[in-house]
């Protein structure tokens, strides 16, 4: 069973997709092949390998055999054609960025945008000679009024965090394909279980496959899906620059991705329950999770969304800063830590973990309030998180 | 907090000197210690480690024991519990059990001078019948292997304290998620964390978890005198496997329902050996003492001989021809050929292991995918 092929259900193909039926040693699982470089029988084999462009490996920076196995792997649950991994969601960012952009170019970004995200873009591309034109999250007036003829890539995340708003794929891919604009689409807080971008005719899907692909915070990597066409020019760069994962990760992103579909339906269950439970508890001023009515974007999730992820975002009634940290200090099962979309539940305060730096100013600009509780519900059980986060507010 | 909560967060503290969510791996074989004859908490890796204590604070905590102890296989923590007895001693065994705790017992430990005998665990009359004046130790599994017959664990704890004797439970094919053999009264529970544990097919382990802590302490001077501990790369493994655990058990077990349930109601299956279906012999018991769900572990005869069986075993697509059990794979296998091929050709009669019989551990596929193979394979098998 080379390459499931519906009518296999997700489970199926997480669990057996791009993997040989019978392996090296007649192992059910793939060995771990940590060489750095690949053997030739003899000098002919070298010149056989370049001239005939045969399928092999050669030297651990262009290829390793657990990454073909994981990207045949990834791209069968996206749907897509190819998948390329990279050492972290920010490398195959950045990877395609590199590939695609050349200095006079311009890139459409938004402002909900992850703060790394951003912060290559202003700092980085900019001294490369790209242009960044960021606008706001799901303003597809301002997308279309952004593209000059220079614009290569339109680019967001859905859902966006923290502050989960919802894309309308139809509006944003049309809006590329009008224009001649490629489109990519960050999915890592939605995942293939929850939405499938590739269907809708976006040419990248990115995640960062730290979250919820490999699922238990133990492990760095980033993924991006498309064609084969479009994404031969970033393979051929990641050779080059050598933003690689490690043959020790790629195993555990594959033995991740067999209980994919499970902890997909405990992170769907536990983020639900937990917004609707914020939503009625009288301290709580504000939930943003694309599943409740009162969402701003809970249509568009509807449309396009078939769950809505372990991400819950929450403001507090009349709390400043450190009445809201507070909160975070007593919640006793999740830990205080960046990420998300592993096992583990964490929560954290956008305002102190990830924009501590940032002036008050552009804070606001970028919706962070001083009252925001970001929480990613792992699998635990439901009841146990909903408990502590009770005590938590009411202490 | 609930077991699926302390699966995750039991053993698996924050670490004090990183802060990273998950622990790290400690690989250091020895510990530098404070002075000479002054002892730090680790010593040297066989006597304890940092990475295999943690995933032992997390299986005493799911079996809802006092201490558990981690070892490099199922078949080495059978074999530490064994040694708790002297020549002389006697164990009961339950006749429905793994092969490899079979040769144990009748190849290697009866040359201990320890004497060794089978008896249905799910007669109790016979079973306490069977017991001697010499006997230590008595010996179950359930639901057993590959006959899922089921044992009463209760009761049999009843026979075990009236007779003065320990109680040892192999609860790898329940798990923990399903059945806690310390809470009905044993006295020992074992596991191949190879299996549900582990659950991906990636590790070998195993673990003995005890409830009292004179016990614990005999057992861990045996581990800690004869070496068979897990390494922490495996513990690790088995430590990440746990906090999936009952979510694979629970969907496990109700593709596994659908599937005996599919396969009773075909004319080309004999006997369909599932303690989820209500005609199963073991199904009150499995009501009582299996939480929720029986399992993922089924058995069928064909209406045939060894050869279709083989054949049948041979047909498959999605499920793999292999040994070993509860991990997210399929896999298929033939007991008479293979995971009991260990057991001699007279108790494998005797104790009703034929050869028309094929085991299956139903993995995480989806059920329809694995309804369609069985379906083809059970086609093919009878054409050739």
């Amino acid at each position: 069973m080379n390459t499931p092929k519906p009518p296999y259900g997700p489970s199926t193909i997480a669990v057996h997709a791009g993997e040989a039926r019978q392996k090296p040693t007649d192992a059910i699982t793939d060995p771990i092949v940590c060489a750095s470089t690949f053997t030739f029988a003899n000098s002919q084999a070298v010149i056989d390998y370049i001239e005939q462009e045969q399928p092999r490996e050669e030297y651990g920076r262009y290829g390793n055999p657990g990454e073909k196995i994981a990207e045949k792997k990834l791209a069968e649950m996206e749907g897509g054609e190819a998948a390329l991994l990279f050492s972290s969601g920010m490398a195959a960012i950045v990877g395609v960025f590199m590939a695609k952009l050349n200095a006079g170019d311009e890139v459409i970004f938004f402002d909900e945008c992850y703060h790394r995200s951003r912060e290559f873009c202003a700092k980085h591309l900019a001294r490369f000679g790209v242009t960044t034109n960021q606008v706001k999250a799901c303003d597809y007036d301002a997308m279309e009024a952004a593209i000059t003829p220079k614009t290569k890539l339109l680019v967001s995340e859905s859902p966006t965090n923290p502050h989960m708003s919802i894309v309308d794929l139809e509006r944003f891919v049309d809006i590329g394909r009008r224009n001649q604009v490629e489109t990519l689409i960050d999915a890592t807080l939605a995942t293939p279980y929850n939405l499938r971008p590739i269907e809708y005719g976006v040419d990248y899907v990115l995640h960062s496959a730290t979250k919820y692909l490999a699922g238990h915070n133990d492990l760095l990597a980033g993924v991006i899906i498309g064609t084969e066409e479009k994404l031969a020019a970033i393979r051929n760069l990641r050779g080059i620059m050598g933003a690689v994962n490690s043959a020790h990760n790629i195993y555990l992103l594959l033995r991740g991705l067999k209980t994919f579909e499970l902890r997909m339906q405990r992170h769907n269950a536990n983020g639900l329950a937990v917004a609707q439970f914020l939503a009625s508890h009288p301290r709580v001023k504000r939930v943003f999770y694309p599943g409740l009515e009162t969402h701003t974007y809970y249509e568009v999730a509807q449309k396009t969304m078939s769950g809505f992820g372990g991400l819950v975002t929450f403001t507090v009634k009349d709390a400043d800063w450190r009445q809201t940290a507070a909160i975070v200090d007593a919640a006793q099962i999740p830990r205080i830590a960046p990420s998300l979309g592993g096992v583990e539940s964490l929560i954290e305060q956008p305002m102190i973990m990830s924009y501590y730096e940032c002036s008050p100013e552009d804070r606001q600009r970028f919706g962070i309030t001083d009252n925001m509780i970001r929480m990613s519900c792992g699998i635990e059980n439901t009841d146990d998180l909903i408990e502590d986060l009770r005590q938590a507010l009411d202490h | 907090m609930k077991f699926r909560t302390r699966a995750i967060h039991v053993g698996n503290e924050r670490d004090a000197h990183t802060g990273a969510v998950v622990p790290p791996i400690h690989v250091a074989s020895t510990y530098v210690q404070p002075g000479a004859g002054d002892w730090g908490e680790f010593d040297y890796s066989r006597s304890g480690n940092p990475t295999r204590k943690n995933l032992e604070a997390t299986l005493a905590s799911l079996e809802g024991g006092c201490g558990a102890l981690a070892f490099a296989s199922g078949m080495a923590a059978t074999h530490c519990a064994t040694m708790l007895l002297n020549a002389g001693d006697h164990i009961l065994a339950g006749s429905d059990i793994y092969g490899g705790t079979y040769r144990l017992l009748h190849k290697i430990v009866n040359r201990s001078g320890l004497q060794v005998s089978l008896a249905s665990s799910s007669r109790l009359d016979e079973l306490e019948a069977a017991i001697r004046p010499e006997t230590k130790l008595l010996w179950v599994e359930s639901p057993g292997n590959p006959l899922m017959s089921l044992t009463d664990l209760a009761a049999c704890a009843e026979i075990a304290k009236r007779n003065g004797i320990l109680l040892a439970v192999d609860n790898t094919f329940a798990s923990p998620a399903l059945t806690r053999p310390l809470e009905l009264g044993a006295d020992i529970v074992m596991h191949s964390a190879t299996k549900y544990l582990g659950g991906h097919s990636d590790v070998l382990g195993g673990a003995l978890v005890v409830k009292d802590t004179s016990l614990y302490d005999r057992l861990y001077f045996i581990q800690n005198a004869t070496g068979a501990v897990l390494g922490p790369f495996d513990a690790f493994l088995v430590s990440r496997g746990l906090k999936t655990l009952e979510i694979r058990v629970r969907e496990q077990s109700r593709t596994a329902q659908q599937l005996a349930e599919y396969l009773d109601a075909d004319p080309r299956v004999a006997r369909v050996l599932y303690p989820g279906l209500p005609l199963h012999a073991g199904h009150d018991i499995a009501k009582r003492q299996m939480e929720g769900a029986f399992g993922a572990m089924l058995s069928f005869e064909v209406a045939g001989d060894f050869a279709l069986a083989k054949r049948v075993a041979e047909s498959t697509e999605l499920f793999q021809l292999a040994v070993s059990l509860g991990a997210v794979e399929s896999l298929i296998e033939q007991p008479a050929s293979m995971s009991h091929a260990s057991y001699d050709a007279a108790d494998r009669a005797a104790h009703g292991i034929t050869d028309g019989l094929i085991r299956i551990s139903v993995g995480l596929e989806a059920f329809e995918d694995l309804r369609d193979d069985l379906s083809q394979a059970l086609d093919r098998a009878a054409k050739s």
